[in-house]
């Protein structure tokens, strides 16, 4: 008799399949070779919804070996649910190490943010990606974008930068400022506070960006030069936490959460919360800080 | 960690899930068995496996039980279980002329070869509710079913088999041409295995609108024949039925795998012609989906059509506009990750809010509200 194996097939190292997971790879060099191209993949489904990390998943997950350590970070905290969420899939489905220490990670996926603390040639950070088009914003359909990228055509972005300049005094663009990557393509660093876009620049880690919902990976290989898009006389700026002291550490120069206590008091935090933690023990790891230009 | 509301962490995500359970359980309702499920959630299941792309129905009845009867979580749930299996073989195409007949309608000829056959389907019924359902008796089921059977003429079982379609005769006229749009991309794509690209060739179409949300599909086929779009089309033949999966193995014998339920819909319509004194023909919009599930089989059918001639003036005709946003789990998925925590995000526009506020305040005082207000509308997204 045939035995009815329908329910009892168990999952494959790190979810996905391997002839899937052999594809994401090659997109993946792709990628590296082609620095802020956005390449297509086949990007299947995830047991997470699509939009809470699936790209990120997608990379994590094919470049996941037995000796990796994994890190895991939302919005600058380990421990929000759907970091805790995306960590226990990937240990479930891996067995790997897991870890809240920057340093001690040799994988890190994160959504929204780059650790203050400087990440080493040894380390590659997944970033996930709502939105990979950076034209988007200023051009709706995919197959205009994918010609003005081809073209080098970043007329439309630069004008919307120009015109909220002439408008607001300021470029307007809070989270996701575009970048120009080694010199040619426009991405986005995905929707990170300008605070960490510098660190994006000659930086001795790999970055990848996984979309997963809109199937595409771009990457920023390390000691690639990255520029915020800026004019001759506007410069870019990153966020400025001036006289802001860390309410929870004391300490100052690094991306603040904004916090309102029971009294409707207004607090800042450390948004880093592994930075946090360090800093708490006392000891400040190795940062790169950028400073406004006056 | 307890300065943030939102970091609650795991403790959080797994006491999150036991109230699920609880609420789920706490009156001490009979556990619904799948066998028992599955007939009487027919067409809940065949939406799943549509959407959930994914012939399945004891994993599609599974996955509806186990997520209270979500069509759009179910959907999910089976998408990311075929996520783990490898893709081994493509199947032959399948070929619906050789359908199992359960249902076969025209609204195109009062009559037509084979004849109109109803088959299972509510159209016809008032939509009341039922207060009877509420205490089913088995005896009653039984006594149905004896009746029913009674009523059987099992001499004319054997020959409801297959027909031709009712396309056949319209072909045959040549009022309907095989070659309708003879510079269209016909190249086969497989949209689970890559991304699709701008235009789209139209085997990535129909597969992405086999998967796409019977709902979202409906709305833009309503809106394209309520008036953003010219496409009434007319249901030249809808069929419901079983056909037969086979597939070549790997030593090249022909293998017979089973049979599948599926929804086939051919559209009529008018393919609109450029050159003056061109004689104008018919064409087909195609839709087919798993299960009995004749409101996608339809939308379908009709954004086939719609699909072949672009006009970005209307949403069911823009291919961008239809195709991805009726894509049911990245939809489902991005809209329910606003429900995520967006702090860094959100301080980073806030901090350019403020400092417009605040130049407006320094510059010319008593205008700073309305420029804040018009700021907003340029927060960038995430």
């Amino acid at each position: 008799m045939v035995e009815n194996t329908k329910f009892k097939a168990s999952y494959n190292y790190a979810f996905i399949d391997e002839s899937t997971k052999k594809e994401v790879r090659r997109k993946i060099l792709k990628a590296v070779c082609i620095p802020g191209y956005q390449v297509p993949y086949s990007s299947p489904e995830m047991p997470i919804s699509r939009g809470w990390g699936t790209g990120g998943l997608h990379l994590t997950l094919s470049l996941i070996g037995q000796g990796d350590v994994l890190k895991v970070i939302d919005q600058g905290s380990d421990a929000s649910v759907n970091a805790c969420s995306l960590r226990e899939f990937v240990r479930k489905m891996t067995g790997c190490q897991v870890t809240f220490d920057t340093a001690a990670a040799t994988l890190l996926q994160t959504r929204h943010r780059v650790p203050e603390e400087i990440l080493t040639t040894k380390q590659i950070l997944v970033l996930q990606v709502p939105q990979p088009e950076v034209l988007r914003g200023v051009e709706r359909y995919e197959a205009r974008t994918r010609q003005m990228h081809a073209e080098a055509d970043y007329a439309k972005i630069w004008v919307s930068l120009y015109e909220a300049y002439v408008r607001y005094g300021t470029m307007m663009r809070g989270s996701g400022y575009p970048i120009r990557v080694n010199g040619r393509y426009i991405a986005t660093p995905s929707p990170i506070p300008r605070w960490d876009v510098p660190n994006l620049s000659m930086a001795h880690c790999l970055y990848l960006f996984g979309a997963g919902r809109e199937k595409r990976i771009h990457c920023i290989p390390p000691y690639t030069r990255v520029e915020p898009l800026a004019f001759e006389d506007v410069h870019f700026k990153v966020e400025e936490f001036e006289q802001i002291r860390c309410a929870a550490s004391g300490e100052d120069r690094a991306f603040m959460d904004e916090i309102y206590d029971a009294e409707g008091v207004r607090k800042f935090v450390v948004n880093d919360s592994n930075f946090l933690d360090k800093l708490k023990a006392g000891s400040r790891p190795p940062q790169r800080l950028f400073m406004n230009p006056e | 960690m307890g300065y943030v509301a939102v970091k609650g962490g795991q403790d959080a995500i797994s006491n999150a899930a036991e109230l699920v359970e609880y609420y789920r359980w706490r009156e001490r309702p009979q556990p619904v068995d799948v066998a028992q499920f599955r007939p009487q959630f027919r067409l809940g299941i065949d939406k799943v496996m549509g959407e959930g792309s994914l012939y399945a129905p004891e994993h599609a009845a599974l996955a509806l039980q186990q997520v209270e009867g979500d069509v759009f979580e179910a959907a999910f749930i089976l998408r990311a279980y075929r996520a783990t299996l490898q893709r081994r073989y493509y199947s032959d195409t399948i070929n619906t002329r050789e359908m199992f007949v359960q249902r076969r309608i025209s609204s195109a000829f009062r009559e037509i070869p084979g004849g109109q056959i109803l088959g299972p389907t509510r159209d016809y019924t008032q939509r009341l509710l039922n207060p009877s359902l509420v205490q089913p008796g088995l005896g009653s089921i039984e006594s149905f079913l004896g009746g029913f059977k009674g009523r059987l003429n099992p001499d004319k079982l054997q020959g409801v088999t297959t027909f031709g379609k009712v396309i056949d005769l319209l072909m045959a006229e040549g009022i309907m041409r095989r070659d309708m749009y003879p510079n269209e991309d016909r190249r086969v794509v497989d949209v689970t295995r890559e991304a699709i690209k701008f235009p789209v060739p139209r085997s990535a179409r129909l597969q992405m609108l086999a998967r796409a949300e019977t709902g979202g599909l409906m709305c833009l086929g309503y809106s394209s024949m309520r008036g953003y779009g010219d496409k009434h089309g007319t249901v030249g033949e809808l069929r419901v039925g079983d056909v037969p999966v086979r597939l070549v193995d790997p030593r090249g014998r022909r293998r017979y795998l089973g049979k599948i339920k599926v929804t086939e819909t051919e559209m009529i319509g008018r393919v609109p012609v450029k050159k003056r004194g061109a004689v104008p023909f018919l064409s087909v919009g195609y839709g087919l989906c798993f299960g009995q599930n004749e409101t996608k089989g339809i939308c379908m059918g009709m954004l086939d059509s719609a699909l072949r001639i672009p006009n970005n003036q209307n949403p069911a005709n823009n291919q961008e506009f239809v195709l991805y946003h009726t894509e049911c789990v990245e939809a489902y998925g991005f809209t329910n990750h606003l429900k995520l925590p967006h702090y860094v995000t959100f301080q980073a526009a806030l901090q350019n809010l403020r400092d417009v506020a605040h130049r407006a305040e320094t510059t010319s005082p008593g205008q700073p509200a309305e420029l804040a207000a018009a700021a907003v509308t340029l927060k960038s997204r995430s």
